[in-house]
């Protein structure tokens, strides 16, 4: 499964379908619903956090959570 | 009389929604906390075309009207009371550009609840630079709504506001999204049960439930009939409200505005790539704290001698001029030290609050907690900790309220639980006065000062101290991890100078006012204690003189054995003498056995106990310090205030719990006595054990 904790600096990718219980509703509010476009702006040090834009909007999630949030790549 | 009526500001955070209501009230502006909350309430007022007051209500930052902290639920209490004094007759919705798809989820929810909402696009001088065009007339005519493009920067469309504002009759109160889409069936249930109801604001009432647990307020009283929905059924219709209204907002937008992204890239990748570097980005963080420090300590030095100066000098003046009596002595020798106690902290105070505040508006702070996250989690806190550890360096209140926004409860409470261990401002006349007595004036290579590097050392053993507690608490706490983190990154921005003055004002005034009422208090009480006493102090004189009639001593040196031995013998010194057994053994002399005691209600009361104790009966008005570092250990005969004695007292206060408003702060933050009492008590007794140890090696 391709999520947005597998991809490299740079790459875009759209949002998949998201698991509505795990994913909290703030995530959503924030821009993460499927068909958005999502890329990764940088790691932090250690690989984690990741700098992720979704949707226009920057903000900073864990590994962990980036890790539930199935993706496909944009070519 | 004019008309008056409420508006109130809502935004998400990094909107500038403070800054668009500093300029529209300028500093007719005051700042409170809600009822029984310690959230921020910042209201001021400005005066509008026709003769209109309009009173403004600067409401804290929300992405959505579904609450999960207790700012958040401020908005949604103050929108779903229409008795409330403050509801709105108007809402601005105050939006960034550059991220207006997700700014106008709150928007349409504001709008849907049937309260006229104006939409005011913020950072508009941005617009060019970022190559956005926004067709305003079109997004006005779908949102059915005003629009006005504002610069807080700039100063611009403000007077355009402020006409939307005064016409807010006109605006139209249909809703963006029909209510009952979200679940035509549930929703048609819940019109049959509450027929009078306005549909949507139902709903929110039902969710907030979910969403912030149960509040404390009457219940809906459902009919028999009704099947309610399980929280997990409600959350899903929750997802699907928020899903249905992007479709609304990404279909407007795909219309009206235009980002070429070409032209998109600018600065803001190129500072992120140095500023969250995995190197560079710890150097700059760290060598912006260390300038902080050396700067607080260099720079407040002088305004702060200048201000114990002054107050000596106002001392002394007092009482040559006013009659002799009782009410000049407590003037002097109570009001002006415990007074001076209080205003010698404004210089440090106020530069502590602009750096923080220049690293919030910056939009810096959020790469610090970015940076810090992974490592903090070693320690069982999270990157957000950062900022009430940052900020305990100010004060720890404001902190431990500042921990709001970790989302896992375990993180949370250990943030709490570790920040008054930060070096609070209160800490720090405590520690200059302490560190200028007893550690040498020098210089090392010419540009360190030996005193701001102890102070540093200070600094950075508080912070240390946090980061091991915190370790251990992690492994001892048997609370589950729940929650999960995000953060915005909102873009750099230059900090708006006129923000930063008003925030350094706003909290330097809350500190003088709060502490300085305390301070004022106890040293009054304090001189009474020491001005007074039973049997032995009111024969002070003749019981001196018979002692002394021997002795052969001159008329001034009797004066000062009298003064000695009355304050001994006052209600205070026997006060001080009973537990003098207890601080001995750290290096300590009953004095400054009071003087911790009293601290107990505030830290920075120290220096104010020590001024008021030590001016009770003396001849001349000298300055805190000198007096300090004229005291003598009876038992020693040495200097009381030596390098041992010192830093023994440096360690007491950076462990110890001695500030009663803390403890107030983290009950109510964490809603039980147990926390703040285990605090205390665990606090206080390693700073008894690191002072005893450090003393009696050292001395």
């Amino acid at each position: 499964m391709i999520t947005i904790a597998s991809l490299k600096v740079g790459q875009h990718a759209l949002i998949k379908e998201i698991s509505i219980d795990i994913i909290p509703l703030k995530l959503l509010e924030m821009g993460c619903l499927p068909g958005n476009e999502v890329f990764l702006l940088q790691t932090a040090p250690f690989k984690d956090p990741l700098f992720i834009n979704i949707n226009g909007c920057t903000m900073a999630i864990r590994k962990e959570m980036a890790k539930l949030i199935e993706v496909e790549l944009i070519p | 009389m004019a008309r008056e009526i409420n508006v109130a500001l809502i935004g998400n955070p990094n909107t500038g929604k403070t800054s668009v209501f500093n300029q529209l009230t300028g500093l007719k502006q005051k700042v409170g906390n809600y009822p029984g909350i310690t959230v921020e309430k910042k209201q001021g007022y400005c005066l509008l075309p026709r003769g209109l007051k309009a009173n403004i209500l600067d409401l804290p930052g929300t992405y959505s009207l579904n609450a999960c902290s207790m700012d958040e639920n401020v908005v949604i209490e103050l929108l779903l009371n229409k008795n409330d004094k403050d509801f709105p007759d108007v809402v601005i919705v105050v939006a960034d550009v550059e991220n207006l798809k997700r700014n106008l989820l709150l928007f349409t929810q504001i709008k849907d609840l049937g309260i006229p909402t104006i939409l005011a696009i913020n950072m508009a001088d941005q617009m060019a630079r970022k190559a956005i065009s926004v067709d305003i007339k079109k997004l006005e005519e779908k949102l059915q709504t005003k629009i006005v493009l504002i610069s807080s920067r700039k100063n611009t469309g403000f007077e355009q506001l402020k006409e939307l504002i005064t016409n807010y009759s006109l605006l139209s109160t249909t809703p963006c999204l029909n209510a009952s889409d979200i679940d035509p069936e549930y929703f048609n249930r819940l019109r049959k049960a509450f027929p009078n109801q306005d549909l949507y604001k139902l709903w929110l009432v039902i969710t907030q439930d979910v969403n912030f647990g149960k509040l404390n307020r009457q219940p809906l009283l459902f009919p028999s009939d009704f099947k309610t929905e399980s929280t997990s059924n409600l959350k899903r219709l929750q997802q699907k409200e928020t899903i249905l209204r992007y479709l609304f907002i990404n279909e407007i937008l795909k219309k009206t505005i235009l980002i070429d992204k070409v032209n998109a890239k600018d600065l803001q990748s190129k500072l992120d790539k140095i500023l969250i570097h995995k190197y560079w980005g710890y150097i700059i963080f760290f060598s912006i704290l260390m300038l902080i420090f050396q700067a607080i300590f260099d720079w407040s030095r002088y305004p702060m001698d200048f201000i114990d100066v002054q107050f000596a000098a106002l001392g002394e003046w007092i009482k040559v001029t006013l009659p002799e009596g009782v009410f000049t002595n407590l003037l002097a020798e109570g009001v002006i030290p415990g007074l001076a106690g209080v205003i010698i902290f404004i210089p440090q105070i106020a530069f502590l609050f602009l750096f923080i505040s220049i690293l919030e508006e910056t939009g810096y702070m959020s790469r610090v907690v970015f940076l810090m996250d992974k490592i903090m989690r070693r320690f069982g806190l999270s990157g957000k900790s950062v900022v009430p550890l940052v900020s305990g360096t100010a004060c720890a209140i404001p902190a431990i309220m500042a921990a709001r926004n970790i989302e896992s409860w375990k993180e949370r409470l250990i943030t709490i639980l570790v920040t008054p261990l930060t070096t609070c401002s209160a800490r720090l006349p405590v520690y200059l006065i302490i560190i200028s007595l007893v550690i040498p004036d020098h210089r090392i290579l010419g540009v360190f000062s030996l005193q701001g590097l102890t102070l540093m050392l200070l600094y950075l053993l508080g912070f240390s101290a946090a980061i091991f507690s915190a370790y251990l608490l992690d492994k001892i706490l048997l609370i589950k991890k729940t929650g999960f983190f995000v953060i915005e990154m909102p873009h750099y921005k230059l900090p708006l100078p006129k923000n930063i003055l008003y925030n350094v004002i706003e909290k330097t005034k809350l500190f003088v006012l709060g502490a300085g009422k305390i301070i004022l208090a106890i040293s009054i009480v304090l001189w009474v204690m020491a001005s007074f006493g039973p049997g032995k102090f009111n024969e002070a004189t003749t019981i001196v003189r018979e002692k002394t009639s021997s002795q052969n001593l001159s008329e001034e040196a009797i004066d000062a054995e009298i003064a000695s031995f009355k304050l001994e013998n006052s209600y205070i010194g026997i006060m001080g003498k009973t537990i003098e057994p207890i601080v001995r053994p750290l290096g300590f002399d009953w004095k400054i056995g009071i003087a911790l005691l009293s601290s107990f209600a505030a830290r920075e009361v120290f220096v104010g106990t020590l001024a008021t104790i030590y001016s009770v009966g003396s001849k001349e008005e000298e300055t805190i310090k000198n007096r300090m570092a004229a005291e003598i250990n009876p038992v020693l005969g040495t200097p009381l205030f030596n390098f041992a004695s010192g830093i023994s007292l440096l360690l007491f206060y950076a462990f110890a719990m001695q500030c009663m408003s803390t403890l107030a702060i983290v009950k109510q933050e964490t809603n039980s006595w147990k926390w703040p009492i285990w605090q205390f008590f665990s606090l206080t007794s390693i700073a008894y054990i690191a002072s005893l140890i450090a003393y009696q090696l050292l001395k």
